[in-house]
């Protein structure tokens, strides 16, 4: 289960309101290769994986993307709050206010709503890898545009390198995991599908009728 | 470094030593856990009743504050929390001491996180996390 710690993974100071930045940032909140998109994949492949490491990684990285959809939705906060309706209709977010007000909602950059079809569970520990690999690249490719789109914040570059960083790190941690997986599929006596009570491991009374 | 690699964290563990070579029944005892029925090293009974105590405790304290959260000066409440959350800390460093982490934080000389069953899994022992 998860519980909750009053603080931020990374510390974010962000003194002056840039609804302009915000309205490109949200969509690491809710869009397509965003934290809640990662979280969401993560934590949702975990159920299924074949061996201690990649059920251990799955596990904490998606515990750790909670911690940076914290972090985006405080910047978006931070880059919103005290912004004046002029600014804010400058930024081009004079749809959202009307909508959404002040809250930080999951959406794309484009302003398309968080939706479940961004992410992937192929119930199969492989392919799911390796669109974890994948997300992790679009994650950081994103990041990279972003870190452009914000050059003259250095307030907001800080805490966007360390989210770039992180998706870095990721990468490399499911790149570990995934050759771990692949060595369990070789060995000779695994079913990678072995939904049967009968041929679980020393769980023959399972009561469950079958 | 050689300091911190004979230090022993209690969960029965030990660096020098590859395998996990803990023996729960021992600990169990020093713990005060020594009422479990001698039937050949069958700890699980200890580790199912520690499990089910923290999963309480856990509730209620996860009640006791969103209830506090809008009564913040119930006297009664406030106090209730209090003591769940001294007795639960002090049962989850016991349990943890034994049995392995419950979070990434506990401090352990050996990364027994990987050890399953994790909280979705069939365990081989009688033991629901």
């Amino acid at each position: 289960m998860w519980t909750y710690n009053k603080i931020l993974e990374y510390p974010i100071n962000i003194k002056c309101p840039n609804p302009k930045l915000a309205k490109f940032i949200i969509s690491q909140y809710g869009g397509p290769d965003g934290e809640l998109a990662a979280s969401l994949r993560y934590l949702s492949q975990k159920f299924a994986m074949p061996d201690q490491k990649s059920k251990a990684v799955l596990n904490d990285i998606g515990t750790e993307e909670l911690a940076h959809l914290e972090m985006v939705g405080t910047i978006v906060h931070k880059l919103t709050e005290g912004a004046s309706i002029e600014e804010i209709e400058k930024a081009g977010l004079g749809a959202y206010y009307t909508d959404r007000g002040v809250d930080v909602y999951p959406q794309s950059a484009g302003g398309t709503p968080f939706t479940a079809a961004y992410i992937a569970c192929k119930g199969d520990p492989i392919a799911n890898l390796q669109e974890d690999l994948a997300a992790e690249q679009k994650a950081r490719a994103t990041y990279e545009k972003l870190i452009d789109l914000c050059r003259d914040d250095p307030d907001v570059i800080d805490p966007l390198r360390f989210l770039r960083q992180r998706e870095v790190v990721h990468f490399q941690r499911f790149g570990e995991a995934l050759r771990g997986v692949q060595d369990k599929l070789a060995e000779k006596k695994f079913y990678m599908n072995n939904m049967d009570c009968n041929n679980m491991n020393n769980n023959n009374d399972c009561d469950c009728g079958r | 470094m050689e300091e911190n690699e004979n230090r022993n964290c209690g969960c029965g563990c030990n660096m020098n030593n590859t395998d996990c070579s803990y023996t729960p029944e021992g600990v169990n005892a020093a713990f005060g856990y020594n009422s479990v029925p001698n039937d050949n090293c069958n700890n699980n009974d200890v580790r199912e009743k520690m499990m089910a105590e923290i999963k309480s405790l856990n509730f209620a304290i996860i009640e006791l504050a969103e209830y506090l959260d809008t009564h913040p000066d119930d006297k009664k409440a406030l106090c209730l929390h209090k003591e769940y959350a001294n007795e639960l800390n002090e049962l989850k460093d016991k349990y943890q001491r034994i049995y392995g982490p419950l979070s990434i934080y506990y401090p352990c000389n050996k990364w027994r996180w990987l050890e399953e069953p994790w909280p979705w899994e069939r365990s081989d022992f009688n033991v629901d996390l």
